[in-house]
């Protein structure tokens, strides 16, 4: 069976990025794996969800996909590198796609705080698909 | 009423933009100290010590003023939200408080806890202006006995009554004591545990000591558990109250103000006693017991008024006697050895102007809390967002420029450093701060003392017996001890909350 890898977040990103690997997954009948990580030096993180946020996200998913429970996947992992976390869980499954919600980041913001994204693209093994909020999955299901 | 007059004077002075200004800037720093657990108001004192010695003493002192109401005040929205009480203090918050607001009555509990601490800041602070020159007054004729005895007394107590661990709390007291023995002995002129390094002999600065203690070990203790899980915050909006919160919330801060002023202004002060004093009694009185446990917000009201009597009636002693009973106020009292200003019962009368205006500041500063925190409590919930590592690289920046700075020494570096891994070391075995903080402090008054009392008596130790007030604070300390050890048994067992996560090292880090 093959896997789709989303990095997700409690958030309009983490929401579009889920719209989109539905809509891959339900073309061949793809798991997918959510991955929410964080590096853990906050004491408060927005972006680490909380057990209700992860259950309620993947009880949306298995009802959205064909497979149901047993092809939707919720990891939390709290890593020095959420790029290589993301990253290794893709490579655990041998996953076919990776998909990430995009944020805008000013060139000082990138320097300061880096991009996991960009990180996630370039070293990923597979194809990654990066999505903004208010974009529309090519396919609809 | 002589002394309304001289505070209305203090209120005048206070009232110029630039002191109102360092009292802006102290609670809004105490306040940002205080939410962040980890970094109290004393560290956040020490890391300014340094940049205050270039201003007038009583600015520095309306700030150290507003950083120490507004540290007392941020802890409590950490305990509500989070669920992880910074100090002792705010344990009893947290109880009741988070209940609240995982039952969605987050801005309840901030408003009362804001409101219950300006009242009780306020009733403390005139209290302190009622009480403390009257002790003062006494004071002047206390005898060196009688000194001593009180120090030891204030002491035995922070090491022993308060905290967890009678034997942690006395060996972190003797290391305080020890490190204050360093440099030269004043009566003999001999160097003392200098090993021969010259810097050694010239006394341990107190601001490369407390920065080491409180910032760099923090730092480093932070930095050896820079990962851990993010703890779920509990979304607020503006605080506020209903006519049913402020009818239940009135009767529990006015109690709680009795009961915290008098535990903060005897030595050996701390509010972890008045704040559980607080909380049983609200309980007792309590219409619906059952509510108790499940977000009641008398258990808000109460500990909180409790804990902001007590941080103000700490002024009584630091004022009148010179004796600082928390960790923020020896910071303080170093800070005002490092102007040149003798503390002691003779301050009130030689410095009236200095703690007049301080205490008036104290009143504004208050106020200001309660006007700026009331509409920014969503802004100081967000602070807990910062990342740690920069965070911290930011204090031990301050950190390093302060100690730097006092002498201009590298050899204060290698000092700070060697402080920051004792503080390390004191975390790592829940070694609690303020014992050996007062210890540093008060050691080299305690001895000056002793040596006065015993040249006065000609060697002849019985003489430290001498006074009657000596004898009395004895008693008290024994009484004390054989309390402590009753209230041991009295309390029920099993009463600490295990799902409060207070790290031992904290529990009087205040």
């Amino acid at each position: 069976m093959s896997w789709i890898v989303v990095g997700w977040t409690p958030d309009e990103f983490g929401q579009v990025a889920v719209e989109h690997a539905t809509a891959e997954a339900a073309l061949d009948g793809s798991g997918v794996i959510l991955v929410n990580a964080s590096k853990g030096d906050k004491l408060v993180d927005l972006r680490f969800a909380s057990g209700d946020q992860l259950e309620e996200v993947r009880r949306t998913l298995a009802a959205a996909l064909p497979g149901g429970d047993d092809v939707v996947q919720v990891r939390q992992v709290v890593a020095q590198d959420v790029a290589e976390a993301v990253l290794a869980v893709a490579a655990e499954v041998d996953a076919t796609l990776i998909v990430l919600g995009i944020r805008r980041r000013t060139p000082v913001g990138k320097l300061l705080m880096g991009s996991v994204a960009q990180r996630v693209i370039l070293d990923a093994e597979c194809p990654v698909l990066a999505v903004k909020p208010g974009t529309r999955p090519r396919y609809a299901h | 009423m002589g002394d309304l007059d001289l505070l209305w004077g203090g209120l005048q002075a206070a009232v110029t933009p630039e002191n109102l200004m360092y009292a802006a800037i102290g609670v809004l720093l105490g306040t940002f100290v205080g939410v962040l657990p980890g970094i109290g108001p004393a560290m956040a004192v020490a890391l300014l010590l340094p940049v205050t010695f270039g201003l007038e003493p009583t600015s520095a002192f309306i700030m150290f003023a507003g950083i120490y109401y507004g540290g007392m005040y941020g802890g409590s929205t950490t305990s509500i939200l989070l669920n992880t009480p910074g100090e002792s203090a705010s344990v009893m918050t947290a109880l009741e408080g988070n209940k609240m607001a995982k039952a969605g009555r987050a801005a309840q509990a901030l408003a009362t806890a804001a409101i219950g601490s300006f009242i009780a800041g306020t009733i403390g602070t005139l209290l302190v202006a009622l009480f403390a020159p009257m002790l003062a007054d006494v004071a002047v004729d206390i005898g060196a006995p009688s000194y001593v005895a009180i120090i030891v007394l204030a002491l035995v107590m922070t090491s022993t009554v308060l905290g967890s661990s009678r034997l942690r709390g006395l060996v972190a007291l003797f290391l305080g004591l020890s490190i204050g023995l360093v440099g030269l002995d004043l009566n003999t002129g001999q160097p003392r545990l200098s090993f021969g390094v010259p810097q050694l002999v010239d006394r341990l600065d107190i601001v490369v000591v407390a920065v080491g203690i409180f910032a760099l070990g923090e730092a480093m203790w932070v930095a050896a558990h820079l990962r851990r899980n993010p703890l779920q915050i509990i979304p607020v909006g503006r605080p506020w109250m209903g006519r049913e919160d402020w009818r239940r919330s009135w009767k529990p801060w006015l109690r709680g103000t009795a009961v915290g002023f008098p535990f903060g202004a005897i030595p050996a002060g701390g509010a972890e006693i008045p704040t559980f004093l607080s909380y049983v009694t609200e309980r007792k009185l309590a219409r619906d017991q059952g509510e108790f446990g499940k977000g009641a917000i008398e258990g808000v009201a109460g500990p909180e008024a409790a804990n902001n009597a007590s941080a103000a009636g700490m002024f009584v002693p630091l004022l009148a006697l010179g004796v600082p009973v928390t960790a923020t106020a020896s910071v303080m009292l170093a800070a005002l050895e490092g102007y040149g200003i003798q503390p002691g019962p003779q301050l009130m009368t030689e410095q009236s102007d200095l703690v007049w205006t301080l205490l008036a500041s104290l009143l504004i500063g208050n106020t200001l809390l309660l006007v700026l925190n009331l509409p920014l409590a969503p802004l100081w919930a967000k602070l807990l967002q910062i990342p740690r590592p920069q965070l911290y690289a930011g204090i031990l920046f301050f950190a390093c420029l302060g100690a730097y700075s006092v002498n201009l020494d590298p050899f204060d570096i290698a000092l700070l450093l060697a402080f920051g891994l004792l503080g390390l070391a004191m975390r790592r075995f829940g070694l609690p701060v303020l014992p050996l903080i007062l210890g540093v402090i008060l050691g080299p008054i305690l001895e000056t003392k002793l040596r006065e009392a015993l040249a006065i008596s000609d060697g002849a130790y019985s003489s430290l017996l001498g006074e009657p007030l000596a004898v009395v604070v004895y008693v008290i300390l024994a009484l004390a001890l054989v309390l402590r050890l009753v209230l041991a048994r009295v309390r029920p067992a099993g009463f600490e909350p295990d799902d409060i996560d207070v790290r031992d090292e904290e529990k009087v880090n205040r």
